[in-house]
């Protein structure tokens, strides 16, 4: 006999709020579960969650273990670590899906080494073939080619890029079940978190609206331009790799494999010629508009509307326009 | 202090073109270079050496060229370097990677810290450093893009995640994965280049760690995950229209389009 519980998602909270990429691996897992006619399972750990844990319920989850004790409001590797594997070692799911995170690539591994079973980081789709063993397909090489992986070994450990995946639209009326589990309360973990802040900053990965920057600008100070369009669509900015490495803009903008990847309504790349690695990352954006000198850049090929032309020529008299069309000057 | 350093060799990431024609890789222009975020993590072990005494062992999982990359460690502050080299280990994914190298620094006895850099630019998973840490039993914090403060006991470290920094107390032994915002590594000077190039690299094969490990996890055969398939990703294919006019007429042609998709009201 197998497992009853075909997929186990990890809901990684913090602050008490559950981050969405749980929904999407919720959507996904419901769709596995489904297939392998087995239960989808959610694991929350927190205090003072109960409310919360019900969410997962309504976004598809049939069982939700719930860990509810003061040492796990914040996240302690080790003490995360203990109570997942040992509910794991109890409840045997088939599939473990962790959101890749910096959370999740933090604690999967952990997990994975404790249960010595096979990780497989950052997929971006998930399938099962004829035997239901899990087939996990990942970038590789900076996402100029897709690997399928297969786990020999049980669970199936997966960590899921955000973005990637559908969740299922919020349904109140979903019934599952909410199990509390009895926290194992670690006196020392090793860990002591002195102090938690909050980081300002942006968060381009939520953003709807990204208007980008790349190579094709002269001068750090030209910024202000691309901000200046970026404010008065409500939207960030964004940048390629080389104005990061040049230390014109943060870290927290970058655009691409290696930094952020986005999905918004908009992304318009000013002077971005579109190397392999920001394609990966800004590709499945809904509208992408390309600002480019070169007509042979890559980004164009990627684009649903694009000009040739110079950025300095456009981005006046585009905020112009755009000022008008906000009434403000 | 004992402090490893762990390192990888790996391609030049961005000198690998993709032929899209062909559907492969193309290496030939690529060299093999270090990981660029185990310099960080060298230069922070060598830091941490200046101001509280000690010494920088670098280890390496790989080939023999490798060694060429821990000559350059150990120009740039490293005591000592080790290479994990046999081809019964290659093949591994990251647990088998993780419990090698795991075995090795149990193998060489006590220490205090073990620092990876947060992910290796050819693999990028960011698995092995968390997984070596379970293996050794030792806490570990990762993305650490600032170290406060470290004694004999304990080390503390700013930890950056997506929406908040963690300052967090890590009792020694412990293992940190460290970001590129740590530090700034240094260069080698001419002088130091020479003396690594005299310097002898401690080389362990199979049966060095066998004695101590479980050798069924080693290499391929200990590796849980199998790629199965590689594919090219569908690309491009979007090629849309062509705006053009006078700057003005394209400003009002893209603002025509932010209106028509409901991004500007």
């Amino acid at each position: 006999m197998g497992s009853e519980c075909g997929v186990l998602v990890f809901a990684e909270q913090e602050n008490g709020e559950i981050h969405n990429v749980v929904y999407e691996l919720l959507g996904k897992g419901r769709e596995l579960a489904n297939r392998l006619n087995k239960m989808l399972c959610a694991v929350l750990l927190g205090f003072g969650l109960e409310e919360k844990s019900r969410e997962l319920i309504y976004y598809g989850a049939d069982r939700v273990y719930l860990f509810d004790h003061p040492s796990l409001k914040n996240f302690d590797v080790i003490r995360y670590k203990h109570n997942i594997v040992k509910l794991v070692n109890e409840v045997k799911p088939d599939i473990f899906l962790i959101g890749a995170t910096r959370m999740g690539r933090s604690l999967a591994p952990r997990i994975a080494a404790a249960l010595r079973t096979g990780l497989t980081a950052d997929c971006v789709d998930l399938d099962l073939d004829d035997e239901g063993n899990l087939v996990q397909i990942r970038p590789a090489f900076s996402g100029n080619i897709m690997a399928q992986i297969r786990t020999r070994t049980r669970p199936q450990m997966a960590t899921v890029r955000y973005r990637m995946m559908k969740p299922l639209s919020r349904n109140p009326n979903r019934t599952g079940e909410i199990v509390r589990m009895e926290t194992e309360f670690l006196e020392n973990s090793g860990i002591e978190i002195l102090d938690r802040v909050s980081a300002s900053g942006v968060n381009l990965s939520e953003a709807d609206i990204i208007v980008a920057a790349g190579r094709g600008l002269k001068s750090p100070e030209d910024l202000k331009l691309i901000e200046e369009v970026a404010n008065l669509l409500g939207g960030v900015v964004g940048a390629s790799r080389p104005l990061v490495d040049a230390g014109w803009i943060g870290r927290e903008h970058q655009v691409g494999f290696s930094g952020n990847t986005v999905k918004p309504k908009v992304y318009i790349a000013f002077g971005i010629s579109g190397s392999p690695q920001h394609l990966f990352g800004m590709r499945d954006s809904d509208i992408i508009i390309a600002v480019n000198k070169d007509p042979s850049a890559s980004i164009i090929n990627f684009s649903d509307y694009y000009v040739i032309g110079d950025l300095y020529e456009i981005i006046p008299p585009l905020i112009r326009e755009l000022k008008r069309a906000r009434g403000v000057g | 202090m004992n402090i490893i350093v762990l390192m990888k060799q790996v391609p030049e990431i961005e000198k690998v073109r993709f032929d899209y024609e062909k559907g492969r890789l193309d290496r030939s222009s690529a060299g093999a270079v270090t990981n660029p975020f185990d310099l960080n993590a060298l230069e922070a072990a060598v830091q941490i050496k200046e101001r509280a005494g000690g010494s920088v062992t670098a280890i390496s999982m790989g080939p023999m060229q490798a060694i060429e990359m821990l000559r350059d460690a150990l120009a740039r502050g490293a005591d000592k370097a080790i290479l994990l080299s046999d081809e019964r280990f290659a093949g591994a994914d990251t647990l088998a990677t993780a419990y090698t190298l795991a075995t090795a620094i149990k193998k060489l006895g006590a220490f205090d810290l073990v620092i990876c850099g947060e992910k290796t630019v050819d693999g990028d998973t960011a698995q092995v450093g968390p997984e070596v840490a379970e293996f050794l039993g030792i806490p570990h914090a990762a993305y650490v893009e600032e170290i406060r403060e470290i004694n004999a006991k304990w080390i503390v470290v700013k930890a950056r995640m997506e929406q908040s920094d963690y300052i967090l107390k890590l009792s020694l032994p412990a293992l940190i994965t460290v970001t590129k915002d740590i530090n700034v590594p240094r260069l080698p000077t001419l002088r130091d280049k020479l003396k690594a190039m005299r310097a002898p690299i401690t080389i362990w094969t199979y049966d060095d760690l066998s004695q101590v490990a479980d050798q069924k996890y080693f290499g391929f055969e200990g590796s849980p995950t199998r790629v199965i398939k590689v594919f090219t990703p569908v690309t491009g294919g979007r090629r849309g229209q062509m705006i053009s006019g006078s700057p003005e007429e394209i400003a009002a042609k893209i603002v025509h389009i932010l209106r028509e998709n409901k991004i500007l009201g």
